[in-house]
């Protein structure tokens, strides 16, 4: 083998890392993790062993010449595309491969992925760099140095051709996976290079040059996925689908009452059900059944008694949370002062016209599809996890943390997960409850399934807000000032409590940023006040697509249509008078508002709204056109999106995330509310915590305006205008601002 | 011991009488094509194919089923991914994370059979499984589509 490694600072031989991976890992201890298999042999018999105890392919394992760690090239030219970031539909496998075939000139229609493993890339000094996949950061954080890999690659290609013929390497060009030189008229396939170019040493990355994005021919273009196949036949394996040799399947139960504590169970009653293997402790706050099929742990996990001790928390509910919002609102000490430009207090007083409004948002369930699940094997020696996660490394640390092994000696393999939305990045909850149990249970693979309704009672919710907001317009219907309280859960205090200090938390402002770059204002307001009271409850709170913008959005734009009216100009004239400082919110603005016919006559009984917002480094504005019927009934005919992601990597994949943000941010909108009794969500599963099917959903129509001077996500952007478009529209129709949602006395028709 | 006949084949399944159908295609037959998401009938991931209607397995008992009646999955819906409704919902790129298409395909082949050529008021009525990656509006275009395949296969 000749694979070189092009990490900064780190060149081994491929064989080195092998061997040491393999000792590192505890791989021969247990003699089936691959590395170790590989040092072995490649035997097609050893293949075989060795997917049937992973349960299919995981990791770096394709032949072929590894040219960097981007870059595998197979002799027949297959050029496999190694993808750090995890894959949950919203489509980054194939963006990525997008932005390294570009570089690495190889011939699309042979390309292959393969994931690396954080273990994999542990052992290589972070040789892939990150690998979660939150807050749209898939391609915009990870574009340069995947560009550049696939590039290093090319020019390494390339070389390998100049040094065989003897001729300078400015003489050879490549083109689909084949290398030239036009003088004398000879090629190389890359497939034929890669051993050559493997062997040689890496150019200097930063010094390569890399294609602009007007001259690409791979990226930009609207490619289909590369994962859609086993899609569509039933084949592909999600974690829920594993199967691995002499597995045995866990139901767990957590305490209801979140901060509560298991106090104890009776297994007799259980102990002599048909399959039932095992009752266990998990952790100090549940329990789990382990039988030989999951309905079996299930139903004997049903009825199993069990005693909490829910008291610390059994008092709280919606009202008692609700009330400690609104204390938020108007409390004068345990206040973040964000922004304080101008005088806003003074200005409010002497404003021709004031208005004040109350706003507020739920908790929300995530409710991917796939319920939350992880299936582990641990040993004395070794602990490995396949998890459906958007946070491999995440994944890794809580599978030490919770075995007690260290990191090498801990492996997970990335399943793609069926829907993450935020529920399976920070919070690796299920990762930890697996190893738990399978700790006790040494040697077998445990497959714990959470039902829905563990899944509803058990996330980590959108946190909770209100927003109080008061403005004050001149006479000629000018904003002169705005103030805005924020009253609500951080999520960095749950997630991340390090990064708050003295309820300092900025990233529940999202929207109201004054500086550039991610969530921005967009409106120039003379006098303004942005405070956050940061107020948490004992509800687990987390990432959500689109937190906080959508919430913040909500605010900031009904609230600045709630100004328009009441200033009596135009909507879209409203805004763009205080948008002259920023030209990209005010481009995104206008160009939804000719794509939509903005003031030209609507169908009787129409009626549109707009809406503009940043979030996640891009500019989206939307127009809805709505109808309500005499029943109440909504109809969201057509929503119009202008977004303005800085490149677009693959416009039909772009197109596929604003539809799915219009399903996920309407159904939060209509429908989505966790409320709280007794210190529990009450929700349980679809029947009363509804999702927006196809008979709601409204024709899309998506304009991408890239401005191609920044990177910007693509996966939440378009949620936070989504459902205010569609609120200012029900306020054009009946006259009254929506100021609380989900909306309870309007449903979609 | 139960027998089922599950995409043409006569299978043995030794099970309670009360575990849902969903339950045994994955656990004791292997077809995982067909997902869980809720248990109750109300996302439809766990759509297949009874006598050719399309139905929730996830809330038929085992029990319920005669020997005789066909069940067909994803797996059985054809070979090699060719049905109509496959090859529309892979030309349209339609699945995102992909965890519900396979119900939403049988939903999908199940529709056509019965009405091949479907307003969009039928669509809305038979399309009722749940897409959490919010898939709509592709797979109105891919059952149109698959429609007018259908359509031009058979004349």
């Amino acid at each position: 083998m000749s694979k070189v490694s092009t990490v900064k600072g780190f060149t081994a031989a491929r064989r080195q890392f092998v061997v040491r991976s393999a000792l590192a890992g505890g791989g021969l201890a247990l003699g089936l993790y691959w590395p170790a298999a590989r040092a072995a042999g490649t035997s097609s018999a050893a293949r075989a062993e060795l997917r049937t105890a992973l349960g299919g392919d995981f990791g770096t394992q394709a032949e072929g010449a590894e040219v960097n760690v981007w870059v595998v090239v197979q002799p027949d030219d297959h050029c496999v595309i190694r993808i750090a970031r995890s894959e949950m539909g919203q489509g980054t496998l194939t963006g990525l491969a997008q932005l390294v075939a570009e570089e690495l000139q190889c011939d699309w229609s042979k390309v292959k992925t393969e994931f690396p493993t954080p273990g994999q890339s542990l052992a290589r000094k972070r040789a892939w760099g990150e690998m979660g996949t939150g807050g749209s950061r898939g391609i915009r954080t990870s574009e340069d140095y995947v560009r550049r890999g696939g590039a290093a690659a090319r020019i390494m290609l390339c070389q390998a051709a100049a040094k065989r013929w003897s001729v300078p390497v400015g003489e050879v060009s490549a083109i689909k996976g084949v290398v030239h030189h036009s003088a004398s008229g000879r090629t190389a396939r890359y497939g034929d290079l890669a051993t050559e170019a493997a062997a040689l040493p890496a150019p200097d990355l930063k010094s390569i040059k890399l294609k602009s994005p007007l001259d690409w021919t791979i990226a930009g273009q609207p490619l289909k996925r590369l994962d859609t196949g086993p899609k569509v036949n039933g084949s592909k394996v999600f974690a829920l689908d594993l199967v691995l040799p002499g597995m045995l399947f866990a139901a767990i139960k957590d305490c209801p009452v979140f901060g509560g504590k298991l106090v104890r169970y009776d297994e007799s009653m259980i102990r002599a059900r048909r399959g039932v293997k095992k009752v266990v402790r998990v952790g100090d706050s549940a329990v789990a059944v382990v039988a030989d099929s999951w309905w079996r742990a299930k139903s004997a996990l049903a009825d199993l008694p069990i005693e909490w001790d829910d008291a610390a928390f059994r008092d709280r509910s919606s009202e008692t949370i609700a009330r400690q919002m609104q204390e938020g609102l108007s409390a004068s000490s345990n206040v973040f002062v964000y922004r304080d430009e101008g005088d806003a207090a003074a200005a409010l007083a002497r404003a021709s016209v004031r208005i004040d409004a109350d706003y507020s948002t739920p908790f929300l369930a995530h409710a991917t599809m796939e319920p939350m699940n992880c299936t582990a094997r641990v040993t004395a020696e070794r602990a490995e996890a396949w998890v459906p996660t958007q946070n491999g490394e995440g994944s890794h640390a809580a599978l030490s943390e919770a075995t007690g092994l260290p990191l090498d000696r801990c492996e997970i393999y990335k399943m793609d997960p069926g829907g993450g939305f935020g529920r399976r990045g920070g919070n690796q909850d299920y990762v930890r409850q697996a190893a738990l149990i399978a700790r006790q249970m040494p040697g077998i693979p445990i497959k714990m399934i959470w039902s829905r309704e563990d899944d509803m009672q058990h996330d980590f919710y959108r946190p909770i807000s209100q927003c109080r907001l008061s403005a004050g317009l001149s006479a000629s219907g000018e904003l002169l000032a705005l103030q805005v309280r924020l009253a609500g859960q951080s999520i960095n205090a749950f997630v991340s409590p390090g990064l708050v200090a003295d309820g300092k938390d900025e990233r529940q402002l999202q929207g109201w940023y004054e500086k550039p770059g991610d969530a921005q204002l967009g409106y120039t307001v003379p006098n303004l006040r942005v405070e956050y009271a940061m107020r948490n409850t004992h509800v687990p709170v987390g990432p959500w697509r689109g937190v906080n913008t959508n919430q913040n959005a909500v605010y900031m734009e009904c609230f600045m249509e709630e100004l328009a009216r009441a200033a009596k100009v135009d909507s879209v004239e409203f805004r763009r008078r205080m948008m002259g400082n920023h030209p990209k919110h005010r481009a995104v603005l206008d160009a939804v508002a000719l794509k939509a016919g903005w003031g030209k006559p609507l169908p009787a009984g129409v009626h549109r709204g707009i809406a503009q917002f940043m979030g996640y480094g891009s500019y989206s504005a939307a127009v809805a056109e709505v109808s309500i019927g005499a029943d109440g009934l909504v109809k969201v005919h057509r929503l119009v999106f202008a977004i303005d992601c800085g490149h677009a990597v693959n416009p039909q994949q772009i197109e596929a995330q604003v539809q799915g943000s219009v399903a996920y941010g309407l159904t939060a909108a209509f429908y989505g509310e966790c409320t709280i009794e007794q210190g529990r969500v009450v929700q349980s599963n679809f029947h009363d915590y509804p999702i927006l099917r196809l008979a709601q959903m409204p024709v899309v129509e998506t304009m991408i305006v890239p401005s191609l001077d920044f990177w910007g996500g693509v996966g939440e952007p378009t949620i936070c205008v989504a459902a205010p478009a569609v609120l200012n529209a029900i306020f054009a129709a009946t006259g009254k601002p929506v100021r609380s949602l989900p909306l309870r006395k309007l449903s979609l028709a | 011991m139960i027998k089922l006949t599950v995409n043409g084949t006569v299978r043995a399944v030794d099970v309670e009488n009360d575990t849902p159908l969903l339950w045994v295609l994955r656990e004791q037959i292997g077809l995982t094509g067909t997902k869980y998401g809720c248990g109750i009938a109300q996302c439809g991931a766990c759509s297949v194919h009874v006598n050719g209607e399309v139905r929730r397995s996830c809330s038929i008992p085992v029990g319920s089923i005669k020997p005789a009646d066909r069940i067909v999955t994803i797996e059985g819906l054809s070979a090699t991914a060719s049905h109509p409704v496959q090859r529309a919902w892979d030309e349209l790129d339609v699945p995102q994370c992909g965890y519900c298409q396979s119900g939403q395909i049988m939903a999908a082949a199940a529709l056509l059979a019965h009405k091949p050529h479907p307003s969009d008021q039928d669509i809305d009525q038979a399309m009722t499984n749940i897409c959490r990656c919010g898939t709509y509006q592709r797979i109105r275009a891919a059952v149109k589509l698959a429609a007018a395949r259908r359509a031009g296969v058979a004349s």
